[in-house]
């Protein structure tokens, strides 16, 4: 199979559903000639034109604010927000008027619209540049929470995400945009909700969120040199999450751990973990642990940001320590 | 009183959905005395001709955007009296099965995108709509009410800036009633509301909201132009809201004075004071509009009466709705 970038994935997923139907259009900064800082839009302004490739102003509330209206009367927007952290700029637009329109208007107004934004630390950007702030918006019922981990997920979530009649928020990890993998070339989707079992495994089971499935996977290998079963799952979507794939998988090996890159406190790694705590209880052996960012804005020396995030090998020896009965009572 | 529509059957019209305002809004406000409206509710009454003599000049296919003061737009478009107090009693009924209440009333039926309780939050909605009926090639308007509050707001520049940029065929109308919440509009607003669009490149009008005759040839002259891509426009709506801020700001001598609102009610008040014309222009005969009123009154009472007896959502609808199929 052919190997695509992350970045080719996004840009060809954009690309055919705005050839398969007309009401989808792109909006953002820097989105048409530049195709954006990253240049995951290069070429769409070309291919489709001003007037459904539209660069806007730096008015981030405006445009979104722009999006919801369009949705709410036929238009499918696609809303490129350029950094993750921005979504604090939008946030009233994001939450109280895309996510509650469906629910407030008792199901007669809905809001199809997609906004693609990133996360991820270690790109040297510092505190307002670097964040993960999926937990923000999953926890806001009404937005739908996409966080693809490769190229393949980038497109067919995607897919997905333009032809569903929800927002959906979709966060790509910046750090992957030149990360390459097999992409079919014919048409596929992802269903939302259907997590991915990427590595089979029966110790210990690795829950990771976006580029965290990389590092579990590594951590996998690790820890299967030392003769250490890891399963790896990724849920691919966070809202709606497939709890039984996850489920059926402690079950099976009595111990989780799950990583995501948003700050540990409040977030997303604390949901999925206390869900697990609360149905597969009896099948635990140990604690479930959360690997999160450290509850620190992000630091911009590189000496101190790589120590912010969940590394495989920090994911191997909570593993380890896990299966060694070490953490029972989950103190150190 | 300036010119607008001539004809008998729309003078006609634009009284009654005034009149149809007022009732409506005297019997919510006495739900909400009686203890019969959960929540609270902000009353439109002395605006109007401003929703009145815009949306007459709407067909149903335009959008409009609504705010917390919202019930006149509702009525002004075009809803129903028996679904709109179904909705403020939270009943299963209401335009939103009681999901939204008085506050984010919507009615797309009738191009109406809903009340908003953020106050401008629906001025990108708004413009979002005039950009994707421009894209579309459609010549629909759609027109976003907001109050003076609400050009305190960010969010009205950016969004105001975009449709300048882009020609979108909206306008922005400034209902100016004197009062942001509990403080005077000169407190809170410095320079010129109508400066403030015209910073943009916007033309825009100040009209006396108490007139709706005014308003209603502007309106049309506006909208005809935003039809052929000369939007956006913006209006500045000079009118008074009889009430307080909701309807239990009832002691608000502190930041307004009774003779005031005496004045206001007593010889501004766009009723009578278009209701005087019709019979002065012989339109009409003060038997007619009695008629007409008492008409409207016993739809009120009968729609009440409808609401109250209705029946609340089911508890299973309480997650239903979040996510759209």
């Amino acid at each position: 199979m052919r190997e695509i970038t992350l970045s080719q994935a996004v840009n060809e997923a954009i690309a055919e559903e705005m050839r398969r139907d007309p009401t989808v259009f792109l909006m953002g900064e820097d989105v048409a000639e530049a195709g954006t800082p990253f240049k995951v839009l290069a070429g769409l302004v070309e291919e489709f034109g001003t007037d459904r490739v539209i660069d806007t102003p730096i008015s981030e509330p405006g445009f979104m604010g722009m999006a919801v209206g369009a949705a709410m009367t036929g238009a499918r927007p696609i809303v490129d927000l350029m950094f993750g952290d921005f979504i604090f700029l939008i946030m009233d637009q994001l939450c109280n008027q895309a996510a509650k329109t469906h629910y407030m208007s008792g199901g007669k107004l809905t809001v199809p619209l997609v906004l693609r934004t990133n996360l991820g630390a270690t790109r040297r950007s510092a505190a307002q540049h670097s964040q993960s702030l999926q937990a923000l918006v999953a926890h806001i019922p009404g937005l739908k929470v996409a966080m693809p981990s490769s190229a393949y997920e980038a497109k067919g979530l995607m897919k997905t995400a333009i032809r569903d009649n929800n927002p959906v928020v979709i966060f790509e990890d910046k750090l992957m945009y030149q990360d390459k993998a097999p992409v079919p070339e014919e048409e596929y989707l992802i269903p939302f909700g259907v997590a991915n079992v990427k590595r089979e495994g029966r110790d210990i089971t690795l829950i990771g969120t976006s580029s965290m499935v990389q590092v579990a996977e590594k951590a996998a290998e690790i820890l299967a040199r030392e003769g250490i079963s890891a399963e790896v799952i990724d849920p691919r979507t966070i809202v709606p999450l497939d709890e039984k794939t996850l489920i059926e998988s402690v079950k099976k090996t009595s111990r989780a751990i799950v990583i995501d890159e948003g700050h540990q406190s409040y977030g997303v790694t604390a949901e999925i973990a206390s869900r697990l705590n609360e149905k597969a209880f009896y099948h635990l052996d140990a604690p479930v642990l959360r690997m999160g960012a450290m509850d620190v804005p992000v630091p911009f020396s590189p000496a101190l940001e790589d120590l912010t995030v969940p590394t495989p090998e920090a994911v191997a020896e909570k593993a380890r320590m896990l299966c060694a009965g070490e953490m029972i009572h989950a103190a150190e | 009183m300036a010119k607008a529509k001539t004809n008998t059957e729309d003078y006609l019209q634009m009284y009654r959905q005034m009149v149809r305002i007022r009732t409506f809004e005297d019997t919510a406000n006495q739900l909400y005395l009686s203890a019969k409206m959960p929540g609270l509710t902000h009353m439109y009454s002395g605006e109007e001709a401003v929703a009145v003599g815009i949306c007459e000049a709407l067909r149903d296919s335009d959008h409009i955007t609504s705010t917390h003061r919202g019930h006149g737009h509702c009525v002004a478009k075009g809803a129903e009296f028996k679904q709109m107090f179904c909705e403020l009693l939270g009943k299963a009924e209401g335009y939103c099965r009681g999901k939204g209440g008085s506050m984010h009333i919507a009615d797309q039926s009738h191009g109406n995108l809903g009340a908003n309780a953020i106050v401008g939050g629906s001025m990108g909605i708004a413009t979002g709509s005039a950009l994707r009926a421009k894209l579309q090639g459609r010549d629909d308007v759609t027109v976003c009410f907001f109050g003076d509050g609400a050009t305190a707001q960010g969010l009205m520049y950016e969004v105001m800036n975009m449709a300048a940029l882009w020609k979108l065929p909206v306008i922005y109308a400034c209902e100016n009633n004197g009062y942001s919440e509990y403080t005077k509009t000169e407190e809170i607003a410095a320079g010129s509301i109508t400066a403030r669009a015209e910073a943009f490149g916007i033309e825009a009008h100040q009209v006396d909201g108490q007139d709706v005759l005014a308003v209603n040839a502007l309106a049309a002259k506006l909208v005809a132009r935003a039809r052929k891509g000369e939007g956006p426009f913006f209006i500045e709506l000079m009118t008074y809201r009889y009430h307080g801020h909701h309807v239990g700001d009832i002691n608000r001598e502190y930041y307004r004075s009774k003779a005031e609102e005496k004045d206001w009610r007593e010889n501004r008040d766009p009723i009578i004071r278009f209701r005087a014309h019709l019979v002065a222009e012989g339109i009409a005969s003060e038997e007619d509009l009695d008629a007409l009123n008492a008409q409207i009154a016993a739809d009120a009472a009968e729609a009440v009466a409808y609401a109250e007896a209705a029946a609340y959502p089911p508890a299973e609808e309480v997650d239903m709705h979040v996510f759209a199929a």
